[in-house]
């Protein structure tokens, strides 16, 4: 297959970028488009040209890590899946690829197409996690939970924490993987002890990092490769509302 | 007090003004219509006035009138707090970007459809209200009621402003049929059963208050030029 492609070139942080066209050829049907993109920057290499950087460990769709807005859409145009995850068959002969970077404040360009996600690690730090006693392995069943609340704290719990959710969102929100990460731990008796100061911490720490605010399009569920629901942004603003008009410690000062 | 501030300088607080003051605006909707409705009646003159008269002086009426101004100073205020927050939040646009695939066209415009209603307000409060709060309303003959129902048969007698009032009210109509079932999220409201339901509504009440709304200068306008 054969593709003109058009890839986004910015050199570092503070510097400027634009769209760069590159043609690419012999390209198979099979390869995944981060192997697509291997194949050029080993004929940009040949070209003793600086290669395309971009982001990817797993390569199979469970790290998080591939990124990239393609044709206008978080992972490219399929449903539920990661850019590595994505097919060349999904495009057509002679297409035309416009692939650039996340694009939020918070997630700023390191360069090309690799954008520094890090704020969401700040967010999973300010709370996004539990108080667990050391000690020996306890017995599985000691602590009953209902199979739904299991099953809904664990689809929560396949976030993936790649980011797609604030690319695809008009306003760079990143309420979905918040509410993911705060309803996880909401759900579950292991996470009652920080429950609500969790959350006013994660939502202080996703104000303070120049995230948007949730007009409720929802496009972030549809573009997310785990297909996280907003049930989950609907729990978080309950959770968060709850905690600032019952909860004591919230009167007493508490961020 | 201090939590107070702290809760509306953070998104979901933030989020939480719009909801609960739209959903107020939501309310006042209904009774802003059935009041209108009024105007469908065959010599609705009497009815109307003492309908406006009614709405002027009833207390109960006048604290939910004052209601109703704080819900849309607040509403407007928090779209543009919002607003900024949301386009800071993005400072290097996308160049080619496709957002039809995954959200719906009302929802990423609110604030335009907001804008729509505003300026359809200032226009409406100009005519009405401003009229008849500051304005020279004559007095209805042989009653003490102001004069009301002519001064809006008048304005509803005119092409272009029955237009900006129909126009106006799809834009209205497009704003709640996103922001009626947003509100519910917003409020943390979202159930596997009545999610769809609260849509349903939402929809209905979306595209049916604003019909109505929009079909009684139409109607006044048909009737006063001899078309109907
Ligand atoms: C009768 C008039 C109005 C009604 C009933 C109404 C109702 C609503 C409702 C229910 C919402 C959803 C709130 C949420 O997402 O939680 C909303 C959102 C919104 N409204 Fe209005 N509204 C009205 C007028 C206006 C006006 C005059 C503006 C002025 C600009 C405006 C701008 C907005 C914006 C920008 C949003 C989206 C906020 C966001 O989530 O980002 N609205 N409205
Ligand atoms: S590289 Fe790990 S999810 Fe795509």
């Amino acid at each position: 297959m054969k593709f003109t492609l058009k890839i986004w070139r910015q050199a570092g942080a503070n510097q400027s970028g634009e769209l760069k066209t590159y043609e690419i050829d012999n390209i198979s049907s099979d390869m995944s488009f981060l192997e697509m993109l291997d194949v050029l920057n080993e004929n940009l290499v040949q070209k003793g040209e600086d290669p395309v950087h971009f982001d990817h460990d797993c390569r199979e769709g469970i790290c998080g890590m591939c990124s990239l807005y393609i044709n206008g859409r978080a992972h490219g145009p399929q449903r539920a899946i990661t850019t590595c995850q994505l097919h060349m068959r999904s495009f057509n002969d002679g297409d035309t690829i416009v692939i650039e970077p996340w694009r939020a404040k918070a997630f700023p360009v390191v360069k090309d197409l690799v954008v520094d996600r890090s704020a969401f690690d700040r967010i999973i730090q300010a709370g996004g996690f539990v108080s667990v006693d050391t000690g020996g392995v306890p017995d599985a069943n000691l602590i009953p939970i209902p199979k739904d609340t299991a099953s809904e704290a664990m689809d929560a719990a396949t976030c993936i924490g790649c980011g797609a959710c604030v690319a695809t969102c008009k306003n760079a929100s990143a309420m979905l993987f918040v509410s993911a990460k705060v309803s996880q731990l909401a759900m579950l008796p292991q996470g009652q002890v920080e429950r609500y100061s969790r959350v006013e911490k994660m939502v202080a720490q996703m104000d303070e990092e120049g995230f948007g605010s949730c007009t409720n399009t929802y496009a972030c569920e549809a573009e997310c490769p785990k297909e996280i629901s907003v049930t989950n942004i609907a729990r978080m603003n309950a959770e968060y509302l709850k905690s600032k008009f019952t909860s004591s410690d919230s009167f007493a000062g508490k961020s | 007090m201090a939590t107070v501030v702290n809760i509306f300088s953070h998104t979901i607080g933030r989020k939480l003004i719009m909801a609960l003051t739209g959903g107020f605006l939501i309310i006042f909707l209904i009774g802003h219509l059935a009041g209108n409705l009024v105007l469908f009646v065959e010599d609705s003159q009497l009815a109307f006035n003492e309908y406006t008269k009614f709405m002027t002086t009833n207390p109960f009426v006048k604290v939910l009138s004052y209601l109703t101004y704080i819900s849309i100073i607040l509403h407007v205020i928090y779209a543009i707090v919002l607003g900024r927050m949301n386009t800071q939040a993005r400072p290097v646009r996308y160049s080619y970007n496709k957002p039809a695939q995954s959200s719906t066209w009302n929802a990423r415009s609110m604030t335009l459809l907001g804008l729509i209603v505003l300026v359809f307000l200032i226009i409406h409060l100009k005519s009405f209200w401003f009229e008849l709060k500051f304005g020279a309303v004559p007095m209805m003959e042989g009653t003490d009621l102001k004069d009301l129902h002519t001064v809006v048969i008048a304005a509803f007698s005119q092409w272009w402003y029955v237009i900006i009032y129909v126009l106006a009210m799809a834009g209205l109509a497009y704003h709640l049929d996103h922001g009626f079932q947003s509100a519910f999220q917003t409020l943390g409201l979202n159930h596997k059963a009545y999610t769809p339901v609260i849509k349903s509504i939402g929809r209905i009440f979306a595209i049916a208050v604003p019909a109505l709304f929009a079909l009684i200068p139409v109607y006044v306008y048909l009737t006063q030029n001899n078309i109907l």
